[in-house]
């Protein structure tokens, strides 16, 4: 609500209340337009689609709803198993992530075999297609067929997929603790903590505030990426839609899972949005 | 009686920059040092050697007669004798004023955290902000935060206390509200090496004032007799930035 709103109209001079006016009539226009515009867009669209030659086909092939009802239980089962797996990785990310992060800024000589362990690592698993590791660890690690190897390939698929988005959390995080000032370790150190204790109590709780943002959009990425686990022939919700698919000849339980896969990111993307908000607006306070 | 702090021949360089080029000074028991010079003198430089943030280049430090700039004693011990209390305040931001004090009395010196936030509450008591010990660091004033950051060098019971221009970040109405707890601590027999750009302050509670210039110290003795340099400048004509 714009303040001159909240005052009551009678206290306004003829000249605000005139400009009141004309910001008014402004914006009613706009709305008016955008409207009409998405309104023109929408009908187009969807003219356009139902009028194509091949629009009966599609539609049946992809928006049968006794089909799509049909496979929905056994999608849904798949995708609680993708809603473990997320879980598990999210909390092996965050900790592999923070581990690798924290190892890469450490300084002096000493820690350099470390320092150069773990910058391999982020080169290695941010350059690699996800796709290419599920393969390989997927399917490489069991053949290997040593003792206390998992053979789940749910299991394998979720130590895939903490590799390789640790990479890109750890570069996250490392970004936001070498935003922390060096004057906020100096006086960490000063009152005599320990380096893991500054680092733990000083320099990482102001680290992962400043990072949640591109923190949660890292987890709104994994948790479409948790479908990819289907390669393996981990019964998931992708690869129900795919059993699904083939025993009908329709392709509507892929759009059944996609849309529920829609539905579960948008919490996460919200509350993204709330925490970048809230980030913004402290970062104005500041 | 052995000095609380003694600096012998200290050399510390940035590069090819010379800072400090073998200063020296003492600290005796409950005696407020000074050192004063402009800005980029090195005093800030000086206190962080002391307080071992910085490696030097050579001299040493010693701490009621120990040698601590010795890599083999413990660095962290003797800081743990030591505080500071920075120009920029540099309180911990998600810490609440409380918080902050607490923190090193428990987790560097092991007090229960009931005895740690009691100790803490008490001396924001002493520096008047007893009602302010649940606000974080962003909801304080620049006086308020610095008073804080005082509370915090005071909290772990500091054998040698060192304050670094603590009043230079301050608007000019907040600078009395600091000297005046600076004054108590004085008072109080707080052993107190400080660098400050207030003459007028200084010569009122230090003991001894030393004048550092182009990282030697020119000129070291009581203020009376140092308070008519012409070497230094009123304050203001060298703030810092
Ligand atoms: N980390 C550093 N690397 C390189 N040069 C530095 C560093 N820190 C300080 N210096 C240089 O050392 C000199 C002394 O700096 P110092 O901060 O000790 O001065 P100061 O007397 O405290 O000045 P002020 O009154 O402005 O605070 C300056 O010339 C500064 O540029
Ligand atoms: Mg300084």
């Amino acid at each position: 609500m714009t303040p001159e709103l909240a005052t009551p109209e009678l206290a306004l001079s003829p000249l605000a209340r005139e400009r009141q006016a004309y910001r008014r009539s402004r914006a009613r226009r706009s709305t008016l337009v955008a409207l009409a515009s998405t309104v023109v867009f929408a009908v187009a669209v969807a003219v356009g689609v139902t009028s194509a030659p091949g629009w009966p086909r599609v539609q049946d092939t992809f928006l049968d709803l006794r089909v799509g009802w049909e496979s929905l239980p056994a999608i849904l089962s798949g995708l609680w198993l993708n809603v473990r797996v997320l879980v598990v990785a999210e909390i092996g990310v965050l900790l592999l992530g923070l581990l690798i992060a924290v190892l890469r800024t450490l300084r002096g000589p000493v820690f350099f075999p470390l320092r150069a362990l773990a910058t391999g690592y982020v080169d290695l698993f941010r350059g690699v297609p996800l796709l290419i590791a599920l393969y390989l660890i997927g399917f490489g690690l069991p053949a290997l067929r040593l003792q206390g190897i998992p053979t789940d390939t749910a299991v394998l698929g979720t130590i895939t997929l903490i590799l390789i988005y640790s990479a890109y959390v750890a570069e996250v995080f490392r970004a936001g603790i070498e935003s922390v000032h060096p004057s906020q370790r100096a006086a960490a150190r000063s009152l005599g903590l320990t380096h893991r204790q500054s680092m733990r109590l000083v320099i990482l709780p102001q680290a992962v505030r400043r990072v949640l943002p591109p923190l949660l959009n890292d987890f709104v990425a994994l948790q479409k990426d948790v479908g990819l686990i289907s390669v393996l022939g981990a019964v998931d919700a992708i690869r129900a839609a795919q059993i699904a698919s083939a025993r009908t000849f329709d392709f509507t339980p892929y759009v059944v899972a996609a849309l529920l896969f829609v539905l579960l990111a948008v919490p996460t993307g919200r509350i993204a949005d709330a925490v970048a908000a809230r980030a913004t607006r402290r970062q104005g306070l500041a | 009686m052995t000095p609380v702090l003694e600096v012998r021949d200290l050399v510390k360089r940035y590069g090819d920059t010379t800072v400090l080029d073998h200063v020296g000074l003492t600290v005796d028991e409950h005696q407020v040092v000074t050192v004063i010079g402009s800005s980029g003198s090195g005093k800030s430089t000086l206190l962080r050697c002391v307080d071992l943030l910085e490696e030097i280049d050579d001299g040493q430090i010693l701490l009621d007669g120990v040698d601590v700039s010795d890599p083999r004693n413990d660095a962290a011990a003797a800081q743990r004798r030591m505080a500071i209390v920075f120009q920029a305040f540099n309180l911990f931001p998600h810490m609440t004023a409380a918080a902050n004090i607490a923190l090193a009395p428990r987790v560097v010196h092991g007090l229960p955290a009931d005895e740690a936030d009691a100790r803490a509450r008490d001396l924001l008591d002493r520096v008047g902000l007893a009602d302010r010990a649940d606000a974080h660091p962003d909801r304080l004033s620049g006086g308020q935060q610095q008073r804080v950051a005082i509370a915090r060098a005071l909290a772990v019971r500091p054998r040698l206390l060192l304050l670094d221009e603590i009043t230079s970040a301050l608007d000019p109405e907040l600078v009395g509200e600091v000297l005046a707890i600076v004054r108590g601590l004085a008072a109080d027999g707080v052993t107190i090496l400080m660098a400050t750009h207030e003459m007028g302050f200084a010569r009122q509670v230090s003991d001894r004032v030393c004048f550092l210039d182009g990282g030697r110290v020119l000129e070291s003795g009581p203020p009376a007799r140092c308070s008519a340099n012409p070497n230094t400048n009123g304050p203001g004509s060298s703030w810092p930035v």
